[in-house]
């Protein structure tokens, strides 16, 4: 007689990951998490055990973003559960696919205050796409199957299942089936009807000057190339979001760079005086929009989105498709006429005029270290090739500026959330995914430190990242804003940082402090060069500005632009060339 | 996003099949609170198909604040279909309660009234009665008026419920395909009571 199939609830969990194809997890163990982690070393599973569990979700994030893939965070009940809840938010307003598996405390005890217990699917309802509270054995595998469809499916987002403790130390003879998910009420991939693909191609086809913005939706759809399509043949230029960056190379001639609040302030321009624009998987935030009353008033605007829940949100669109932007593409493209438009692409060159004078890139550096030269050099030694990910504040907007990615999923970034500390673990979970890329962390001084204690992850796991820590004394953004609204009262932003060199040293990795222009570049190639993670401790002028900069509510057009004599002092000196590494139409 | 200018702002009805789930009316209010939308009225109950709860809900928005307002409930995995019907030709009613302070002396009188509103009596203390009625919010409210000289101690009103007229309503049930039969959520079910 052969022994009957059966199965505990912990075994269940590995067998239903790895029956989605996971075979890596980031997580912290835990009193009711306890059952899950003793059956997982019987799994082909690789368990990296984080330091915080905000950085278990971070790096399930970065892992996500870079891979494409639904990242997987594990942790226990009560603190276990709450500390994730950071990374849970940041990947929802970026629609990162995370699934958590989180333990609960025995089923008796729930709504008792037993120990470590805590309403885990109370508090991440508002900040999950869905989740679900597991006390039944037989739960357990149709949760998790149902939770990885549900991230990874139209609008992807952060799943949270939390498994009490009894229901992983039960056994089940009930072999679950893994075949589709019937969710009834759930309609992940609408399809536009066809009428409304014919509305917008008139007006695309109509259009005297239009803009594409691109999203991040492109990147998720996997539309990169039909966009490409759409706008060479249509000769439209294209203005990226922040999380756009890569979907259309930063080199293509009709790539203007970023949009919004610290995009460049002629691309700002062609999108306020366009007569139509083209919204591609990106939400309107008001980082991007500026004074929603002056938003483009001239521009007709045709928004493609899977979640139809944007349309109309922010700005008011007068088409709206709502699909899977691959899917919707293939219907649009064909009706798309090839126009050539030079009129107004020769428009927007005249917009330019006098950018490049006041980039800081052109300007001399009188011997000072500012942090958009140690961006340019690391995008420059790097061939542009690095996956790069960042934090959130000023280092973020001049890693978007001067780091050109031309590949997608290259930054990894907290946009919607705005995430401090998000870098570091992301860049774990990016290299864990793709672990033959060059990954570096852009970070600044007071991001770094809120999880820098995943150095130690990093050193366990044995794991190759670069850290270029954009250190200047102060919470550098918020510091921006003090300058420019608050009269200079520098309330609370300057911050005392530890000798982030031997710091990593410390965990046995490299560490180098870079003080001058002169040796960013030998700092970059030692730490390319060196097999451990290595981090550059870059001290920079420390009140620099990003610029130029679209004050809250103020209209997209009304920027704020950087001195043209910033910084002052002899010209003659040390004034590094433009590298010309890419060739704009503009 | 702002309203647009001619847009008043009146009751909207929505009428909501969701799956019979624990935490499920958790997830419909919360969404409410977190957008900014104010709920008037909910009414919640189990509806033709098994595992199927219609919900009733009452919010007062302009019309774009509506349309907001349902693309974001269908958003929700449990939602199964939902429909604004403020305009559509329906029946909007409310059941209400009234206790009344009556004398032996003013009791018929209060029965009178009641019985003339169509409100029916359904108890009898020495010092008050309870009248019963079903209506629209509207008459429900007017009956309030007739019988707040006689002192109301109490009232409660269950909130609007709604449905289409006629037979050929395109609101026809759904069915939730697959009878829920898990429990997801923390409340259990014991009671075997309707559980959102």
């Amino acid at each position: 007689m052969t022994k009957p199939w059966r199965r505990t609830g912990s075994q269940l969990i590995w067998e239903t990951l790895l029956e989605q194809g996971v075979h890596t997890v980031f997580g912290y163990p835990g009193g009711a998490i306890l059952p899950a982690y003793d059956a997982m070393l019987d799994y082909p599973i690789r368990h990296i055990l984080v330091r915080h569990e905000q950085g278990a979700t971070h790096m399930a994030d970065g892992y996500s973003r870079a891979s494409g893939e639904v990242g997987v965070a594990v942790a226990t009940s009560g603190p276990g559960a709450t500390n994730m809840v950071t990374g849970i938010a940041t990947a929802m307003l970026d629609s990162s696919p995370l699934v958590c598996v989180t333990g609960q405390v025995g089923s008796a005890l729930i709504g008792t205050d037993a120990f470590q217990e805590t309403d885990v699917t109370g508090v991440t309802l508002p900040i999950t796409k869905h989740n679900y509270l597991v006390t039944d054995v037989d739960d357990i595998a149709p949760a998790l199957h149902e939770a990885f469809y549900v991230a990874r499916s139209g609008r992807p987002g952060p799943v949270l299942v939390d498994i009490t403790k009894d229901a992983q130390q039960a056994s089940t003879e009930r072999r679950p089936s893994f075949g589709k998910v019937d969710l009834p009420g759930y309609r992940p991939e609408p399809r536009p009807p066809e009428s409304e693909l014919q509305r917008a191609a008139e007006l695309i086809n109509r259009a005297e000057r239009p803009v594409i913005l691109a999203g991040h939706g492109i990147l998720i759809s996997g539309a990169m190339d039909q966009v490409r399509e759409l706008a060479e043949r249509a000769r439209m230029p294209i203005a990226m979001t922040l999380l756009g960056i890569g979907a259309i190379p930063a080199n293509h001639p009709l790539n203007m760079g970023m949009m919004g609040m610290h995009g460049e302030s002629w691309v700002n321009q062609a999108i306020q005086e366009a007569d139509l624009l083209l919204a591609l998987g990106m939400r309107f935030d008001d980082r991007v929009t500026g004074n929603l009353k002056t938003y483009a008033p001239n521009a007709a605007k045709i928004h493609i989105d899977i979640d139809p829940a944007e349309f109309h949100k922010n700005v008011r669109v007068d088409v709206g498709l709502a699909g899977d932007l691959s899917a919707v593409l293939a219907h649009l493209l064909p009706v798309v006429e090839a126009r050539d438009r030079s009129e107004w692409i020769g428009a927007i060159r005249g917009f330019k005029g006098d950018t490049a004078v006041r980039d800081i890139q052109n300007l001399p550096d009188m011997g000072k270290l500012y942090a958009a030269h140690v961006i340019h050099d690391i995008w420059r030694m790097t061939g542009g090739k690095a996956i790069v990910t960042t934090d959130v504040g000023q280092h973020q907007m001049w890693e978007a500026q001067y780091y050109r990615h031309n590949e997608p999923r290259s930054l990894i970034t907290s946009g919607g959330l705005g995430t401090m500390g998000f870098a570091l673990p992301a860049a774990v979970g990016a290299k864990v995914a793709r672990p033959d890329e060059e990954v570096w962390v852009i970070a600044g001084d007071g991001g770094f430190q809120m999880t820098m204690c995943e150095l130690a992850t990093i050193a366990q796991e044995r794991l190759k990242l670069n850290v270029a820590i954009i250190n200047n004394g102060y919470l550098g953004m918020v510091r921006q804003w003090q300058e420019f609204f608050y009269d200079r009262r520098y309330a609370g932003t300057p911050i005392l940082s530890p000798d982030f060199a031997a710091l990593a040293r410390s965990f046995g990795l490299g560490g180098e402090t870079v003080r001058s222009r002169k040796d960013v570049e030998g700092a970059v190639e030692r730490a390319r060069a060196d097999e451990r993670t290595v981090v550059l401790d870059f001290q920079v002028e420390k009140e620099d500005t990003v610029y130029p900069m679209v004050p809250t509510g103020a209209r997209l057009q009304d920027m704020i632009r950087r001195p043209e004599q910033e910084p002052d002092g002899d010209p003659e000196s040390e004034a590094e060339p433009v590298a010309a590494g890419h060739s704009m139409e503009w | 996003m702002s309203p647009g200018p001619a847009e008043r702002v009146r009751p909207h009805v929505f009428a909501v099949w969701v799956e019979d789930l624990p935490g499920v009316l958790n997830r419909v209010t919360s969404l409410f609170r977190r957008r900014g939308f104010n709920i008037e009225s909910l009414s919640v109950g189990p509806a033709r198909a098994a595992g199927v709860s219609r919900m009733t809900i009452v919010v007062r928005a302009d019309d774009t604040t509506a349309r907001r307002m349902q693309v974001q409930l269908s958003r929700l995995v449990n939602v199964l279909r939902i429909d604004d019907i403020t305009d559509q030709p329906a029946i909007h009613h409310e059941l209400a309660m009234f206790k009344i302070s009556a004398t032996p002396e003013e009791r018929s009188q209060v029965i009178q009234l009641a019985g003339a509103t169509g409100a029916r009596l359904v108890d009898i203390a020495p010092g008050s009665v309870v009248i019963e009625a079903t209506a629209s919010p509207q008459k429900i409210d007017g009956l309030a008026e007739v019988l707040r000289p006689y002192g109301i101690l109490e009232q409660v009103r269950t909130g609007l419920v709604g449905m289409a007229r006629g037979a050929a309503s395109v609101m026809t049930d759904p069915d939730a395909r697959n009878p829920p039969k898990r429990r997801t959520s923390r409340d259990g079910d014991a009671g075997g009571s309707h559980s959102v």
